[in-house]
């Protein structure tokens, strides 16, 4: 019962992340599974700290369930996640947050503000207000997706795209030092695509570590440092160099070997 | 025969037909006050019919404490007694709705159903068993199912003002919690945010408001004072403290008026008379209101429509090509067009909707990614939208060569 009143703003202070220091995501043996059938299989895998990290798979390998499991949004039925070194219920403070944009119900009554500022939920507490400082924690980080002109902007009206920078903006203010998104390049316009991509190189700069389903094989060596090959267990996991390789994907895709990134970009090259 | 039936609605409504009849109004309004405020939250959390299941699962409850009364001697029935059973009972039917829908393959809407019929059923044979057993004091029990301000005494009243304005209170101090609980409690449980204990804390106050409506709406229309205010506010507002707000106002206006008229009417039941008035503010708002009313709407696209066809009307007359007759009409009235042809004024009006047309689709040709998504494109004057030189670059670039 004592869990259920803590308040998430009294959490310990976030422990530096050092070379030596604990992983920013560590999953030992983590298996889960819906009505008795495993989606995701014994995955073991160690974040490198300050990295930019692509989850890669098929449709149905796991991909956003791991995001899940790691957050404890669904039950595992066997594993252990710490983020830098502590169970992650008692990090929640550094962690940030990305949903698919499809998780909510985007004729809800608030403004694209009011949504960001829920980045900030966290550091102000039980029952107290959104105070003026939050609100402009908030209005930062909405300017830092290019969404400023659309803080009073009712969410519905907003593009797809743009609810996508919103859902962004929220996690930025959650300041935090390891990042999940589930699919945030999923879907949207080509100025989305470019706020994306610049988010996430600042918060590489800034070392921060980001974990980030991803579906478009191509971009996967552009955008990100390291994959993690995802199909139901973990196929292969380091820099990309070195697992975006056609033998790797065609094991994780399955059945017919897949061409290698840099075919398909000339592929998409040359149809475009 | 009318008058002396207002001057008496005139008093009731204004507090002034003796202390009695003033508490049961203002005991109601407050209740009205705290179903909306609730409600709100209970309609963004998509949980208004769990609320409806809880109100019915009351029944068998209330027949349960008053048999208890009876065997303990009471000499007449107890609303405290009575009322234990309605939250006993109503908490195992909401525990019921949860567990079928959890742990097996019903889905929810079919869990409630099944709890919320059966349970009602249940509390209906416990009725007629009470009833044929001539105990004394269960004249009052009918009144649950369907409300009755009249059998509502003084203190009850006060109580259930009180217990209304402490509901409304705790979603004021919830408020931050609940908005996020509401809008996406994936996000919520990440930060932190106990969600099992915020949804039971809002389930709580659905049930308080339940309890404590159910001797004046009586439980079959109690849900009505949770969902109909913040559904009718839903049409005034995008914001959340506002959508509270005006479900909060709806709700108390509902109870206030309803419980005038009723009070004037004796022989109407007293929950149908409030959620009439209740559904009439939210007929009122469906159709009038001016954000996302029907007739807003309505007059929204006519009025976009009526721009599109004289823009159109005028630039064909400007090319020499007649107008149709229903716009030829319109463009007259506005001075346009005179005997066929095009005024001063309308030459004007021509030249300044052909040459925004113009712009518009050269800027929708060059710069299709820069199309400002805050303003009307196409539909406000050019100028308006975008800065001069980008203008002056259309102009150059749009000039007949």
């Amino acid at each position: 019962m004592q869990y259920l009143w803590r308040t998430p703003g009294s959490r310990t202070a976030p422990e530096e992340a050092s070379p030596i220091g604990p992983p920013p995501l560590e999953i030992r043996g983590l298996t889960v599974a819906y009505h008795r059938r495993p989606v995701l299989w014994n995955v073991d895998y160690a974040a490198p700290p300050g990295g930019l990290i692509a989850v890669v798979g098929p449709n149905g390998a796991g991909k956003s369930t791991l995001i899940k499991a790691c957050l404890g949004l669904v039950p595992s039925v066997s594993g252990s996640v710490e983020v830098f070194g502590r169970p992650i219920a008692k990090q929640r403070r550094l962690i940030g947050y990305v949903p698919q944009r499809e998780s909510v119900d985007w004729d809800f009554p608030v403004s694209a503000l009011d949504v960001v500022a829920m980045g900030r939920y966290g550091k102000i507490g039980w029952f107290r207000p959104v105070t003026r400082a939050h609100k402009e924690a908030a209005l930062h980080a909405l300017e830092r997706v290019g969404m400023a002109d659309f803080a009073k902007r009712q969410i519905g009206q907003l593009s797809g795209g743009q609810q996508q920078r919103v859902f962004l903006a929220r996690a930025l203010a959650q300041e935090a030092q390891l990042y999940f998104m589930d699919e945030p390049f999923a879907g949207v316009d080509a100025a989305t695509e470019r706020a994306v991509l610049q988010v996430l190189r600042d918060l590489d700069a800034a070392g921060r570590t980001v974990i980030c389903v991803h579906h478009d094989l191509q971009t996967v060596s552009d955008y990100f440092d390291h994959a993690l090959l995802l199909n139901t267990r973990v196929v292969a996991q380091g820099p990309v160099a070195r697992v975006m390789t056609p033998d790797l994907l065609s094991r994780t895709y399955g059945g017919r070997p897949m061409p290698a990134p840099a075919a398909l970009g000339a592929f998409g090259a040359e149809a475009s | 025969m009318i008058d002396p039936m207002f001057e008496e609605a005139l008093r009731i409504l204004t507090f002034q037909s003796g202390f009695n009849s003033a508490v049961v109004v203002a005991g109601t309004a407050a209740l009205g006050l705290a179903g909306g405020t609730v409600g709100t939250f209970l309609l963004l959390r998509r949980r208004a019919l769990v609320s409806d299941a809880l109100s019915h699962a009351t029944l068998p409850g209330i027949a349960v404490a008053f048999l208890v009364g009876a065997a303990l001697g009471l000499p007449e029935r107890s609303l405290p007694l009575l009322l234990a059973g309605a939250v006993a009972s109503g908490v195992v039917g909401l525990l019921t709705v949860q567990a079928l829908s959890r742990f097996t393959r019903l889905t929810e809407d079919s869990a409630i159903g099944a709890v919320l019929s059966v349970f009602f059923g249940l509390g209906v044979v416990l009725l007629s068993v009470i009833q044929n057993l001539e105990l004394g004091g269960q004249a009052g029990l009918k009144t649950f199912i369907l409300g009755q301000t009249a059998a509502m005494a003084q203190g009850e009243a006060i109580a259930i003002g009180l217990l209304a304005a402490g509901a409304a209170l705790a979603v004021a101090l919830l408020f931050k919690e609940l908005r996020v609980l509401a809008f996406d409690p994936g996000f919520a449980a990440v930060q932190g945010w106990p969600v099992g204990a915020l949804d039971l804390a809002l389930m709580g106050l659905a049930t308080l408001v339940t309890v404590i409506g159910l001797q004046t709406v009586g439980l079959i229309l109690v849900v009505a004072l949770l969902i109909i205010p913040p559904a009718a506010a839903r049409f005034w507002t995008d914001r959340l403290p506002a959508l509270t707000l005006i479900a909060a106002v709806i709700g108390a206006l509902s109870g206030w008026l309803g419980a005038t008229l009723s009070a004037l009417l004796p022989k109407l039941p007293a929950g149908a008379v409030i959620v009439l008035v209740a559904g009439g503010f939210f007929l009122l708002s469906f159709l009038f209101a001016p954000a996302r009313g029907l007739v807003a709407a309505a007059l929204r696209q006519g009025r976009l429509r009526l721009t599109f066809a004289e823009r159109r009307a005028l630039t064909d007359l400007l090319d020499g090509r007649p107008a149709e007759s229903s716009v030829a009409l319109w463009l007259r009235l506005r001075g346009y067009i005179q005997d066929g042809a095009l005024t001063a004024a309308g030459q004007t009006a021509a030249r300044a909707a052909a040459r925004d047309r113009r712009l518009w689709e050269r800027f929708l040709a060059d710069y299709p990614a820069l199309l400002p998504a805050h303003a009307n494109w196409g539909v406000d004057p050019i100028d308006s939208v975008l800065p001069g030189d980008m203008v002056r670059l259309l102009e150059e670039r749009s000039a007949p060569s």
